[in-house]
C-alpha cells in the first residue's frame, strides 16, 4: 500500500521537479501544513514522502532540523522556520531556503514541532537515502541504525550502492552485514536469499534471529479431511496433540463458521430467562433453578421443545473435528527459504542456549559478588569477632551517603569516586570504632544484648539519615568509563559496573586474607578471638585489637556502600535490603571463615538466579524460596558450608 | 459530625454578617504520611494542601469562614491510616479530608469514611474498580493513563511486542490485567506480552533487562510499559542505560515516574523514554506558570510540581466551589453539588467531576529531557474517568452513577445495584 | 491450677485486679457504653495495645524465661490475624454477593455465588480464582481453630527442625528473623492467595452485625482484656511450677540441664509452640480492631520491636512485658501522632515526628547497657527498699 503510494508520489513529484525549479522549501512544507501540525505517525507518511522526494537540496537539513525538534512554526502566518534559542530567551528564526535570518520571535508567538519518536524514526528512514553516503561518519551510522531498526525493501538498493565507496572499515562491516540480512528478507532471487541465510547460519545475534523468525511466521488453515491446502506447508496439526488442543481447534472451526458455537453458561441462562412464563420455565418453577445441574436439565427440556439449540457435547466436538484437517502454512511462499531458515535457526538456537546459560552464570556471579561485598565487613565483625552488629546495613548506607556528599562538592565523577572510597572508609571506620568503644565493648559476653543494642543504633542512624538527607533516593552517578556493558554477544553481556563490583569483591577477599594471615593485626585478632585472656597475658592489647578489627569491618562496609550505591540507589533504608541477606551469607557459609562467606554468597546468588530462571515472571518468588532454602539448609549444616573444626568451633 | 452540620447551618445565616466570620472555621483534614516509606511522595502533597489553604484564606476563605488545616501523620502504616481517619472525622470533626497515596491505604480508610459519612479526595492515579460514595477520585483511572499510553505505543511507535514490568502490588497487577486484555482485543497475541513482577525496592535488574532485549529476537518492535514503583526505578533505568538501550530501540513508558521521581536520577541516559500523566510541569499555560511560581516561592526554587499535586489543586478548588454553591460544608450537600463541577486544568481545558466520582481530564504523554523534565509530545482531549474498566469481562457490565442511580457498582445486565457500601 | 499457685504469686492477682479495673474505667468513659469521654478510636488503640501486651507476655516467656531470643513472633501474630481475616472477609462478601445475586431473574447457583465472591475478593489483585488456602474460609469454627493451629504448626515444624539441629543463641535469632522475612515475602506475592500487598481489609465490619463501631470496638476491647488476663494467668502458671524451673535452667545453662537428664529440645519446642499459639490469638483479636492486615505487618522489624518492648519493660517479669509494651507503644503513637509539641530552639525546630525514632533507638541502647532489668527494675528497687533495707 505504502510502496504504491510512494511510487505514485514520486512520479508526481518528478513532473513537479522537472517543471518548476521555482518551488521553495516553504511551499512544500506549507502544502503539508495540516499533516505536520497534526503530527501523528499514522498520518504523517505522505508529508515525509513529499519533503524527501521534492528534489530540493535543502531537504536533508530540513528533515534533520525537524527530527531534532528545531523546526518551529510562526503562529501568526503558519510559516516554518529553523529556530535557535538566543541568550535572552527569544528565538532567532532562519529561513530553510537559504539560511537567511528572519528576525527574532518570543516563544509565545511560536509553536515548536515535536515529532514523537515514531515520527522521528520515519524521518530517519527518509533521511537514509541522503545519509548513507554522507561525508559525516556519524550520519552514516545514524542511517544504518535507522535501517537496522526498521528494515524496508526500499532501502536495499541505496544500501548496496553505498557499500562501494565506504572508507570506514567499521561502517563497511556494518553495511555488508545489513546487506546480508536484508538480502534474506527482500532479495527477489531465491538462491541469493538461501545463500545469505546459509552463510550466517548459527549466528546468535538478535538481528539475525529477528530477520529469520518473521520468515517462519505461519497461519493456521482449515481444510476438509484428506485435502491438502495450497502453499508452503509447515506442518499438519492434529487436534489433541500438544500443538493444538481439541477445544482450541473447535473454537477455530467456530470462528470460521464451520461448526455451531459452544453453549456457554451465560448463553444458556439467557435462553432460560427468555423462556420464563408464569414464573416457570418449561413447566419447572424458576425458584428450583438454583443448581447448575438443574439448569442444564431444564435447558434440555427447552431443547426437546425445540426452543433452544442442542448443547454441543464432547462426542459432537470429536465428530466435527474428524471432518476437518488443520495445517500451519508459512506466509513465505518459497520452501527453499523456509527450510534454510529453519535449519539456520536451529543451529543458532543451541548457541543461544549456551550463551543464555553463560549469561545466567554471569548474573549469578554478579549477584554473588554483591552479596559478598555486602557481607565481607560482617565476615570480620560477626565471623571473626562474633559480634552481632545489626547496624552493619547502616554502615553500608553511611558509605553510600558519603559518596553522595563527595559528589556534591567534586563534580568530576571519576575524581569523586576516587575520593569517596577512602573517605567512606574513614567515616565508617570512625563510626565503627565509636560503636565498639561506647556500646559493644560492654556487651562482649552478652551476644543477644549486643544484637538488641546495635539494633537500637540501627534505628537511630536510619532516622538520622532521613532527617539529614530526606526520604528521597539520592543519585550517586558512576563515572562515564563505568557506563555501558561488556558485550560478548547479543545474549551474553554484563555491565561494567557489575564487573567493577566483582573486582572490588576479589580485592577485598585478597585484602582480608592478607590482613588476617600476614599482618600483626590479623595475628592478634585471631589470638584475641580464640582466647582473649591468653592473648592478653601474651601482652596483646586486646581492647585495642577489638576496636581496630571492628573498625576495619565497618570501614569495609562503608566502601561496599559506595559500590552498591553506584549500581543501585542511595536511600536511608538501603541497609535493610542487605542486612538479613548478609547475615544469611555469613551463617550459610560458615562463621569464621572467609572462604565460607564466599561459598555462601555464591550459593545464595546462584540459587536465586536459578529460581528466577525457572519462574521468570516473578522475582519475588525467587527471594522467598531462597529464604526457605536457607532455613532448611541450616537444619542440615548448622555450622554452614565450611564449618570450623576443633576448639575454634566452640561457642 | 453533627455539631459541624449545625455550625455550617449557622454559618449560612452569618455569612451576610462579616463580623461573625472571624469566629467560624472550616476544618480540612490532611491525611498524608510524613514519615516512613511513603513520606517522600506524600509530604509534597501535604505542602500542596497547606499552600492551597493559605491561598484560599487569603481570598477570604470559604462561606465567609477561614479554613483550618488539621494535619496528621499516618506514618506509611496502613492500619494507622484507618485510625487517623477516624480521629479526623470523629475527634477533630473535619469537613473534608484530602489524603492517601497508595491503594492499600485507601482501602484501609474506606470503611471508616463510609461508616462515618466523611468526604475524601484521593489524588493519585490508581487501578480503578472502585467508586465509593464518600470518595472523589481526582487522579487518573486506568482509561485516563494506561489505555491512552498503550494506544500511543500501538499507533505512534508501532510496537508489536509488549513487556509489562511492574512492582508486585495491586496497581500494577490490575493495570497489567486490563492492558493484557486490551492488547489482545487489539490483536496482539498472548505470546507477545511478557509480564514480570518485582518486589518493592528491587535493585538487581540485569536478568530482566536481558529478558526484555531477548524479546526482539523474532523481529518485532518491543516496548516496555512500566508500572515499577518508587526507588526500584533507579536501578531499572541504570541497568537499561548500561545495556545501551536507547528509547529508539526499546521505548519505556512509565506510569509512576514523574518530575519528583526523576529528581533522584541522572537523566542523560533516559532522554526520550516516556511517561503518561494528566499533568506535566512543562505544560505552557498561565495558570500553570502561576501555580509553579507560588509553589517555588513557598518551597524553594529547586522543587518541582507533579501530577498528584494538580489533582489536589483541582480537587480542592472544586470542593471550595461546591461548598459555596451548596451554601454549607455538609458532606451530603457538598457531594451533590460536586457533580458537574468544572474547574480549569493547569494544562489547559476544563476538568469536570462526573457522577461516578471521577474527573474528566486530558491525557498527556511526555518524553524525558536532560533536565529531568518532560517534553509534552501528545495531549488528548478530556477523557472521562471510568470507575469500572470496559476491558475486563466482570467489570465491563458495571457502571457507577451516584447522581441518577445512587449506586457506585450497578450491574447493567441485571439492572440492580450490587452494593452501595464498598467491599474493601 | 491450685490455690497455692496464686498464693505463691500475689502479683498475678494484683495484675488481674488492675486489668479488671482498667477495663471497667474505659467502659464507663467510652462512647459506646459510657459517658463518651474516650473516643472510639482511642478505645480501639487501647484494645490493640492489650493485644500487643498479650504477645509481649508470650515473648517474655520465650525470651525472658527460656532465653531464646525469637525475632519472628510477629509472624505467628500475623498468621492469627490472617486466619480470622479470611473468614471475616469471605463472610462479609458472601452476604453482599448473595444479596445482589438474588436480584437476578434466576436464583443463583452455588457456583455462581462462589465465582462472584472470588471476583469481589481477588478482582482487586487481578485474579478471580479462589486459591486453595481459602477452602475453609466459609467456616468460622475452622478458621478460629486455625488461629491457634496454623501458627502452632508452623512454630512446631520450625522449632523441631531448629532445636533438633541444636541451632542456638544468635544463630537461632537470625533464623527466626529469616522465617518472618520469608513469610512476609511470601505474603507479598499475589500468588500467595492472600491478596498480596493489599492484604485483607475492612476487618472491623463484622458480617451481619449492625451495631455501630462504638459498640463493636468495646466488644473487642473486652475480648482483648479477657485474653490478656487469661494469657497472663496461663504463662504465670507455666513459669511458676517445675516446668518453669526447668526452662529457667535452660536459659541459665543449657548444657547442665541436659546433663541432668532433661530433654532440653522438647522443653524448648513446647515453649516455642505455646507462645506461637498465644501470639496467634493476640493477632486474631488485634487485626479486626486495626481493620486491615497486610504483609508489612509481619516484616522483621515488627518482631524486633516486640523484643524492644519486652527489654524496656524488663524481661523475666511478666508485668514488665506488659508495662514496656503499653508504655512504648502508647508513647510512640503520641509522639508520631503530631500531638507532641515541637520544640523550637531558635535555630532549629525539633519535630518529634523526626526525632522520636532516634530517641527510641538510643534509649534502647541505654536500657541494654545500664538497665538490663528495664522499667520493672525500678519497681524492684522501690519494693525492695520498702521490704528489706538494702
Amino acid at each position: 500500500m505504502k510502496h504504491l503510494f510512494l511510487a505514485v508520489l514520486a512520479a508526481l513529484l518528478l513532473i513537479n521537479a522537472a517543471t518548476a525549479q521555482t518551488v521553495s522549501v516553504q511551499d512544500v512544507l506549507q502544502s503539508q501544513r495540516e499533516l505536520l501540525e497534526k503530527s501523528s505517525r499514522k498520518t504523517i507518511a505522505p508529508a515525509i514522502d513529499a519533503i524527501a522526494s521534492s528534489g530540493l537540496p535543502q531537504m536533508q537539513s530540513v528533515l534533520e532540523a525537524w527530527q531534532s525538534k528545531n523546526m518551529w512554526q510562526r503562529k501568526a502566518d503558519g510559516l516554518f522556520f529553523l529556530a535557535t534559542k538566543n541568550d535572552d530567551g527569544t528565538y532567532a528564526l532562519q529561513d530553510f531556503q537559504d539560511g537567511a535570518p528572519r528576525g527574532n520571535a518570543i516563544k509565545k508567538d511560536l509553536k515548536q514541532l515535536k515529532p514523537n519518536s515514531g515520527i522521528r524514526a520515519m524521518i530517519a528512514t527518509a533521511l537514509v537515502q541522503f545519509q548513507l553516503s554522507d561525508p559525516d561518519a556519524a550520519k552514516r551510522r545514524a542511517a544504518l541504525d535507522s535501517i537496522a531498526r526498521d528494515p524496508e525493501a526500499a532501502a536495499l538498493a541505496p544500501l548496496r550502492a553505498s557499500i562501494e565507496g565506504e572508507v570506514d572499515a567499521d561502517i563497511l562491516a556494518r553495511k555488508t552485514r545489513l546487506n546480508q540480512l536484508m538480502t534474506m528478507s527482500f532479495d527477489t532471487d531465491t538462491t541469493a536469499r538461501v545463500e545469505a541465510i546459509n552463510a550466517m547460519a548459527g549466528d546468535l545475534s538478535v538481528d539475525f534471529r529477528g530477520t529469520l523468525n518473521p520468515l517462519l511466521a505461519t497461519k493456521m488453515v482449515i481444510t476438509d479431511a484428506d485435502t491438502t491446502p495450497e502453499g508452503n506447508i509447515a506442518s499438519k496439526l492434529r487436534p489433541g496433540t500438544e500443538a493444538l488442543a481439541p477445544l482450541a481447534a473447535y473454537e477455530a472451526l467456530v470462528a470460521n463458521g464451520l461448526a455451531p458455537a459452544l453453549t456457554t453458561n451465560d448463553a444458556r441462562d439467557a435462553l432460560l430467562e427468555a423462556n420464563i412464563s408464569n414464573a416457570r420455565i418449561a413447566g419447572v418453577p424458576v425458584a428450583q433453578l438454583a443448581t447448575e445441574a438443574k439448569r442444564n436439565e431444564v435447558y434440555d427440556l427447552l431443547v426437546d421443545n425445540g426452543v433452544a439449540p442442542a448443547r454441543v457435547t464432547a462426542s459432537s466436538i470429536e465428530a466435527t473435528l474428524d471432518k476437518h484437517s488443520f495445517y500451519d502454512l508459512y506466509l513465505e511462499p518459497s520452501p527453499q527459504v523456509t527450510t534454510a531458515a529453519k535449519a539456520a535457526l536451529a543451529k543458532s538456537q543451541t548457541r543461544v542456549s549456551v550463551s543464555q546459560a553463560a549469561d545466567l552464570g554471569l548474573d549469578a556471579l554478579s549477584l554473588a559478588s554483591i552479596y559478598f561485598l555486602a557481607a565481607i565487613g560482617l565476615a570480620i565483625t560477626f565471623g571473626v569477632m562474633g559480634v552481632i552488629n545489626m547496624a552493619h546495613g547502616e554502615f553500608i548506607m553511611m558509605g553510600a551517603y558519603t559518596g553522595y556528599v563527595v559528589q556534591q562538592f567534586v563534580p568530576n565523577h571519576t575524581l569523586s569516586i576516587i575520593l569517596a572510597v577512602p573517605l567512606a572508609f574513614a567515616v565508617t571506620f570512625a563510626a565503627g570504632v565509636a560503636l565498639e568503644r561506647l556500646v559493644i565493648r560492654w556487651l562482649y559476653h552478652r551476644p543477644l544484648e549486643t544484637l538488641l543494642a546495635t539494633f537500637g543504633v540501627s534505628i537511630a542512624l536510619q532516622q538520622l539519615a532521613k532527617n539529614i538527607f530526606g526520604t528521597q533516593a539520592r543519585p550517586l552517578t558512576s563515572p562515564a568509563w563505568l557506563d555501558g556493558a561488556w558485550v560478548i554477544n547479543d545474549v551474553l553481556a554484563i555491565s561494567y559496573i557489575r564487573i567493577a563490583i566483582f573486582i572490588l569483591a576479589l580485592l577485598f577477599l585478597g585484602l582480608f586474607l592478607f590482613i588476617m594471615k600476614r599482618t600483626r593485626l590479623g595475628l592478634e585478632t585471631r589470638a584475641t578471638t580464640q582466647n582473649q585472656r591468653m592473648a592478653s597475658s601474651m601482652g596483646i592489647n586486646t581492647d585495642r585489637v577489638n576496636m581496630l578489627t571492628f573498625g576495619l569491618g565497618s570501614g569495609i562496609a562503608g566502601i561496599a556502600g559506595v559500590a552498591i550505591g553506584l549500581f543501585a540507589k542511595v536511600t536511608s533504608e538501603m541497609g535493610d535490603d542487605y542486612i538479613v541477606q548478609s547475615f544469611m551469607t555469613v551463617v550459610v557459609g560458615g562463621v569464621g571463615n572467609i572462604w565460607g562467606t564466599l561459598a555462601g554468597a555464591m550459593m545464595i546468588g546462584g540459587f536465586q538466579k536459578g529460581v528466577e530462571w525457572l519462574n521468570p515472571s516473578n522475582t519475588l518468588a525467587a527471594q522467598t524460596y531462597m529464604i526457605i532454602f536457607i532455613i532448611i539448609f541450616i537444619q542440615f549444616r548448622p555450622r554452614g558450608i565450611i564449618a570450623l573444626k576443633g576448639r575454634a568451633a566452640g561457642d | 459530625m453533627r455539631t459541624t452540620t449545625a455550625l455550617a447551618t449557622a454559618l449560612t445565616f452569618s455569612a451576610a454578617l462579616p463580623a461573625f466570620a472571624e469566629d467560624c472555621t472550616l476544618k480540612v483534614g490532611v491525611l498524608h504520611s510524613l514519615s516512613g516509606t511513603m513520606a517522600i511522595s506524600e509530604t509534597t502533597l501535604k505542602d500542596t494542601m497547606l499552600t492551597l489553604i493559605d491561598q484560599q484564606n487569603a481570598k477570604g476563605g470559604v462561606l465567609g469562614c477561614q479554613l483550618e488545616a488539621v494535619v496528621v501523620d499516618p506514618a506509611s502504616d496502613w492500619p494507622l491510616f484507618a485510625e487517623k481517619a477516624r480521629e479526623l472525622i470523629s475527634v477533630h470533626e473535619v469537613d473534608v479530608i484530602f489524603g492517601n497515596w497508595t491503594s492499600v491505604s485507601r482501602k484501609s480508610v474506606l470503611p471508616v469514611i463510609e461508616e462515618l459519612n466523611g468526604l475524601l479526595f484521593y489524588p493519585v492515579q490508581y487501578e480503578g474498580e472502585e467508586s465509593s460514595k464518600n470518595v472523589f477520585y481526582t487522579g487518573a483511572a486506568p482509561n485516563q493513563q494506561a489505555i491512552p499510553a498503550t494506544d500511543y505505543f500501538l499507533d505512534e511507535l508501532g510496537i508489536e511486542k509488549f513487556a509489562l514490568l511492574g512492582t508486585d502490588y495491586v496497581y500494577p497487577r490490575t493495570t497489567n490485567n486490563i492492558l493484557e486484555s486490551y492488547l489482545q482485543s487489539k490483536d496482539i497475541a498472548k505470546e507477545d506480552i511478557f509480564v514480570n513482577y518485582t518486589p518493592f525496592g528491587h535493585s538487581d535488574w540485569s536478568k530482566i533487562v536481558a529478558d526484555v532485549v531477548a524479546l526482539g529476537a523474532d523481529g518485532k518492535k518491543v516496548g516496555v510499559i512500566s508500572t515499577i514503583n518508587g526507588d526500584a526505578n533507579i536501578g531499572f533505568y541504570k541497568e537499561l542505560a548500561a545495556a545501551g538501550i536507547s528509547a529508539d530501540d526499546i521505548p519505556v513508558v512509565a506510569f509512576s515516574v514523574g518530575e519528583e521521581e526523576l529528581s533522584g536520577l541522572d537523566t542523560t541516559n533516559l532522554v526520550g523514554h516516556l511517561a503518561a500523566w494528566n499533568y506535566f510541569q512543562s505544560a505552557e499555560t498561565d495558570a500553570n506558570a502561576e501555580w509553579i511560581a507560588a509553589w517555588k516561592a513557598k518551597m524553594g526554587e529547586e522543587r518541582v510540581t507533579n501530577d498528584p499535586m494538580e489533582a489536589h489543586y483541582i480537587g480542592f478548588n472544586m470542593w471550595v466551589n461546591a461548598a459555596t454553591a451548596a451554601g454549607t460544608a455538609d458532606v451530603d450537600a457538598v457531594r451533590t453539588a460536586m457533580y458537574g463541577q468544572e474547574f480549569p486544568n493547569l494544562t489547559g481545558g476544563t476538568a469536570v467531576m462526573l457522577p461516578n466520582h471521577h474527573l474528566s481530564k486530558p491525557v498527556l504523554i511526555g518524553e524525558i529531557t536532560e533536565d529531568g523534565q518532560f517534553d509534552i509530545i501528545s495531549q488528548t482531549a478530556e477523557v472521562p474517568g471510568d470507575a469500572w474498566t470496559d476491558f475486563l469481562p466482570e467489570s465491563a457490565k458495571l457502571v457507577s452513577d451516584w447522581k441518577a442511580l445512587d449506586c457506585g457498582m450497578y450491574n447493567t445486565e441485571t439492572k440492580s445495584c450490587v452494593q452501595t457500601l464498598s467491599n474493601y | 491450677m491450685n490455690t497455692s499457685f496464686i498464693a505463691r504469686n500475689p502479683s498475678v492477682l494484683v495484675f488481674l485486679a488492675l486489668l479488671a479495673l482498667f477495663t471497667l474505667v474505659v467502659t464507663v468513659l467510652s462512647e459506646g457504653f459510657g459517658i463518651g469521654f474516650i473516643s472510639t478510636s482511642f478505645v480501639k488503640t487501647l484494645g490493640k495495645t492489650l493485644c500487643l501486651c498479650l504477645v509481649a507476655v508470650a515473648m517474655d516467656l520465650i525470651w525472658g524465661y527460656t532465653g531464646i531470643l525469637s525475632l519472628g513472633h510477629f509472624a505467628f501474630f500475623g498468621l492469627g490475624g490472617y486466619m480470622v481475616g479470611m473468614w471475616l472477609m469471605f463472610e462479609r462478601t458472601r452476604q453482599i454477593v448473595v444479596n445482589s445475586l438474588s436480584d437476578g431473574v434466576l436464583p443463583p447457583t452455588p457456583e455462581e455465588i462462589k465465582a462472584a465472591i472470588g471476583n469481589q475478593i481477588f478482582g482487586v489483585v487481578g485474579s478471580s480464582e479462589f486459591p486453595l488456602i481459602w477452602a475453609f474460609a466459609d467456616s468460622i469454627v475452622l478458621q478460629l481453630a486455625f488461629v491457634v493451629l496454623v501458627p502452632g504448626l508452623l512454630a512446631f515444624v520450625f522449632g523441631w527442625l531448629a532445636f533438633r539441629s541444636r541451632v542456638t543463641g544468635v544463630y537461632l535469632s537470625i533464623l527466626t528473623q529469616a522465617m518472618t522475612l520469608g513469610l512476609a515475602l511470601y505474603l507479598f506475592q499475589n500468588a500467595s492467595g492472600l491478596r498480596g500487598n493489599n492484604g485483607l481489609s475492612g476487618l472491623q465490619n463484622l458480617p451481619g452485625v449492625t451495631a455501630p463501631q462504638a459498640t463493636v470496638s468495646l466488644w473487642f476491647f473486652w475480648a482483648s482484656a479477657a485474653a490478656l488476663g487469661a494469657g497472663y494467668l496461663l504463662v504465670a502458671w507455666v513459669v511458676s511450677g517445675k516446668f518453669g524451673s526447668v526452662i529457667r535452667g535452660i536459659r541459665d545453662n543449657e548444657a547442665r540441664v541436659r546433663f541432668l537428664g532433661y530433654s532440653v529440645e522438647s522443653y524448648k519446642l513446647a515453649v516455642f509452640t505455646l507462645t506461637a499459639c498465644i501470639a496467634g490469638i493476640a493477632g486474631a483479636l488485634y487485626y479486626p480492631q486495626a481493620g486491615i492486615i497486610n504483609p508489612a505487618e509481619v516484616a522483621p522489624i515488627a518482631s524486633i520491636y516486640l523484643a524492644v518492648w519486652v527489654a524496656i519493660g524488663g524481661r523475666g517479669r511478666l508485668y514488665g512485658a506488659v508495662i514496656g509494651t503499653a508504655f512504648v507503644s502508647l508513647v510512640s503513637s503520641w509522639f508520631t501522632g503530631g500531638q507532641a509539641p515541637d520544640i523550637n530552639l531558635g535555630f532549629y525546630t525539633v519535630k518529634w515526628v523526626d526525632w522520636w525514632l532516634i530517641l527510641l533507638g538510643l534509649s534502647f541502647v541505654l536500657v541494654t547497657l545500664y538497665a538490663p532489668r528495664g522499667m520493672s527494675g525500678i519497681i524492684d528497687l522501690m519494693t525492695r527498699k520498702k521490704g528489706e533495707d538494702r
